[in-house]
């Protein structure tokens, strides 16, 4: 029979784990305080995660982690993304996924047990057309030799500037190919960072034009479909805690606010779209959960449409509920100081990751009705 | 009831085997009228007397009441039996059984706070059909403020004299009993404390259950009028003034909120499984109409939704992953499925072309079922408290809001 929802005890723990430290280390004004902050988290805070052993989780024992699977990250993210916590962790979780399924041997032992000890790894896989198609690409390797000398540009690179390994996309004789790039091999000037929509994000536009790596750096297997649902089920995961910690805000405005002398949550117009909310958080939650239970097993069509559900869901109702608490919060929430408008920007920058709604409805399509 | 990790898992399969091959070989054959989606929509005597033969036969085989106590009727086994053998009525699609009043409301109060000779005179009667039951709360003027019910019952030496009327009866012409909702006193500053709750028979002078024709022009509700109708004082449950407290447990079951039911399908649904199965018969641009490219998003929104509904019932069961507002998922199952069957049963209609025009007859598309199922699909929206009502409910209990 196909499996449906499972948690288990670790995961439980990484839960309540979670839970606790994202409330104590990144309350709101926290998160605020490192809007302005070059790099955008707190090194102190970096260190306490590396210490909880939260940046090996996923990471195989052999290669210096703890051996848990991708299940086990989605609790901790999930409430990183509640408290709208910022941090290389998406990042470095990712960069690492893709050396696990796609990095050369020599590859996974040198970076691997760095990414568990607390070292920066990213990945550069956008580029300027936007497109979600990651194997639509115009950056270009041309081996020559034991050389291979790239060229173009990846946009939407995390946390470059603090990164000590890039893994980017280019394309190599028509097919897309994964090269990783030691930080030391960029020029300065070649990274800039980008104006996103997201404060609480890092992110840069890397030039990787003449810079030249030896074909070992080249990955073993080009794992984009791997890459793609590790990064569909934290997204979901972090976005199913952005709805959780945005209806708190409106529940809390709602509950205190007072219009005409009542109470603005006890007017059914603010009442039910509050209640749609909390309906499209349970609906996402429920969707990640599956997604992550079905992740180490699941086959593969059967993972691809959890996954897709998951992150089409988490993208309509995190933008829904980031708009509405815009709203919700009247004259209020048309300031900066209102902490809906850091919700609603969390909301838009997760559902333009990795395909919105929209995009993973039409591949849906295909897989249930074809 | 047993807790089902204790069974083994190989008899359970063994069982599971049992009532497929039972439902195989005594499932009725398709009649040659349509029949009703579920037991709100009961509005023939023959609708009626193949469903509730179905139910006999399927409480004769041991498939019904299970879980419930034996000295009584039941089955007196472990819960999983019950739920292995509802699941496989449901699977293999089976006509519903018709008492669910009885059956998931009235049946489950009686064993839990009714006395012991409530249970004796009442619970055989529900799973075996021979009794049928129908629900008395909502009024003319009160559809979902139930507290306010205004129908008057008014002791009088070993009777209590009814006046008033009860509306959205389901199985009213068909019942023998009605859980019944009335005021026995209007002194009292709290209108909830006036209430009392009756196990009323309907064969009674002066009650009289008249159906009323639906907006699919069929029957299935009737309008109780009660008229100096009197009832028998014992058949009061708990004592006067507990009645709102009763009724309170009676939703809980009613809403699904916990266990306790005897099992059996209520419903016949139409379900997504059967609006792509639709698609692929329906017809867009000369082809047919899943390969439309609107038609394909619409309906993998409604698959999400549909899924999502699924695994929060699944997510529900795991504390862990509930402990923030563990009755949200609950609180919300009427207002969320009720609401999906709505939107798909009318979007189903809008996939037909010019034929979703047609109502029910032997030229419609599957004899006119969904257009019956998208109108029917209100009485779920609005009874039991409308779709409106269950998100204060859900906005106020679950969300700490303040009353509307």
């Amino acid at each position: 029979m196909t499996k449906t929802i499972e948690f288990s005890e670790e995961q439980i723990m990484l839960l309540d784990t979670a839970m606790d430290f994202c409330r104590t280390q990144s309350p709101i004004s926290k998160v605020r305080a490192q809007l302005d902050v070059a790099n955008g988290f707190d090194t102190d805070q970096w260190r306490a995660m590396v210490d909880l052993g939260w940046l090996g989780v996923a990471i195989p024992e052999s290669h210096g982690g703890i051996g848990l699977g991708m299940a086990d990250v989605v609790p901790i993210v999930e409430c990183m993304g509640r408290q709208l916590m910022g941090s290389p962790f998406f990042a470095s979780t990712l960069a690492g996924q893709a050396l696990v399924h796609g990095g050369t041997e020599a590859q996974k032992s040198t970076w691997l047990p760095r990414i568990a000890a607390g070292t920066i790894v990213t990945l550069a896989l956008q580029e300027e057309s936007g497109d979600w198609d990651l194997r639509n690409l115009t950056a270009t390797a041309t081996q020559d030799g034991d050389q291979v000398t790239l060229s173009g540009k990846k946009t939407f690179v995390m946390d470059a500037t603090v990164a000590d390994l890039i893994i980017a996309s280019v394309s190599l004789d028509g097919n897309a190919v994964l090269v990783c790039i030691e930080s030391g091999m960029i020029p300065e000037n070649q990274i800039v960072r980008e104006v996103v929509i997201d404060e609480t994000r890092r992110c840069y536009e890397v030039s990787l034009d003449g810079i030249t790596v030896p074909v070992s750096a080249m990955f073993a297997h080009q794992c984009f479909g791997e890459i793609e649902n590790a990064a569909l089920l934290i997204l979901s995961a972090e976005m199913a805690g952005g709805i959780a910690g945005v209806l708190n805000t409106i529940l809390e405005y709602l509950n205190t606010r007072k219009q005409f002398d009542r109470l603005i949550g006890s007017y059914q117009a603010l009442k039910h779209p509050a209640v749609d909310i909390l309906l499209g958080l349970e609906a996402t939650r429920s969707h990640v959960y599956h997604a992550a239970t079905v992740y180490d097993e699941g086959d593969g069509k059967e993972l691809e449409i959890s996954l897709k559900m998951a992150k089409a869901a988490a993208s309509e109702h995190f933008a829904f509920a980031g708009d509405r608490a815009i709203q919700f919060h009247g004259g209020f929430g048309f300031t900066f100081e209102c902490d809906a408008q850091l919700y609603l920007r969390r909301a838009l920058w997760s559902q333009y990751q990795y395909g919105d709604e929209k995009y993973h409805r039409q591949h849906l399509a295909s897989l249930l009705l074809d | 009831m047993t807790n089902s990790n204790s069974e083994n898992p190989k008899d359970l399969e063994t069982f599971r085997e049992e009532v497929s091959h039972w439902l195989k070989t005594n499932v009725p054959a398709q009649p040659d009228f349509l029949l009703p989606e579920s037991f709100m929509e009961v509005g023939t005597d023959q609708q009626f007397e193949f469903l509730r033969n179905w139910q006999q036969k399927i409480y004769e085989a041991g498939y019904l009441g299970m879980a419930w106590p034996k000295e009584y009727g039941g089955g007196g086994m472990p819960q999983i039996y019950q739920d292995i053998a509802t699941a496989e009525m449901a699977r293999q699609r089976v006509p519903f059984v018709p008492n669910t009043i009885g059956l998931n409301w009235a049946g489950p109060l009686i064993l839990h706070s009714g006395t012991e000779e409530e249970k004796r005179k009442y619970i055989k009667g529900i799973l075996s059909a021979e009794d049928i039951w129908c629900q008395g709360f909502s009024e003319p003027d009160h559809g979902s403020d139930l507290g306010n019910a205004q129908c008057r019952a008014v002791r009088d030496g070993d009777e209590y004299v009814v006046n008033g009327s009860k509306i959205w009866t389901s199985l009213g012409s068909y019942a023998k009993y009605m859980i019944l909702l009335a005021r026995t006193s209007t002194g009292d500053d709290n209108k909830y404390a006036g209430l009392s709750f009756f196990l009323s028979p309907m064969h009674v002078d002066g009650i009289d259950p008249q159906p009323i024709k639906k907006l699919t022009s069929e029957y299935g509700f009737c309008q109780t009028h009660f008229v100096d109708a009197r009832i028998p004082a014992d058949c009061l449950m708990g004592k006067e003034g507990e009645g709102w407290q009763v009724a309170m447990t009676t939703l809980m079951f009613e809403r699904g909120a916990t266990g306790g039911q005897a099992g059996g399908m209520s419903f016949m649904d139409l379900n997504m499984g059967d609006v792509v199965e639709l698609s692929r018969r329906a017809r867009r641009n000369g082809k047919p109409a899943i390969r439309d490219p609107m038609i394909r998003d619409e309906l993998v929104k409604l698959l999400i939704e549909d899924q999502g509904n699924r695994m929060m019932n699944v997510r529900a069961r795991i504390p862990a992953l509930v402990s923030e507002r563990p009755t949200a998922i609950a609180m919300s199952g009427k207002l969320r499925g009720t609401e999906l069957k709505r939107r798909f049963t009318q979007f189903a209609l809008s996939m037909q072309g010019a034929n979703g025009g047609r109502f029910v007859s032997p030229n419609a598309v599957d004899g006119g079922k969904w257009q019956r199922s998208y109108f029917n699909s209100f009485s779920a929206t609005i009874g039991g408290g409308t779709s409106q009502i269950q998100k204060n409910i859900v906005g106020e209990r679950v969300l700490g809001l303040p009353k509307s």
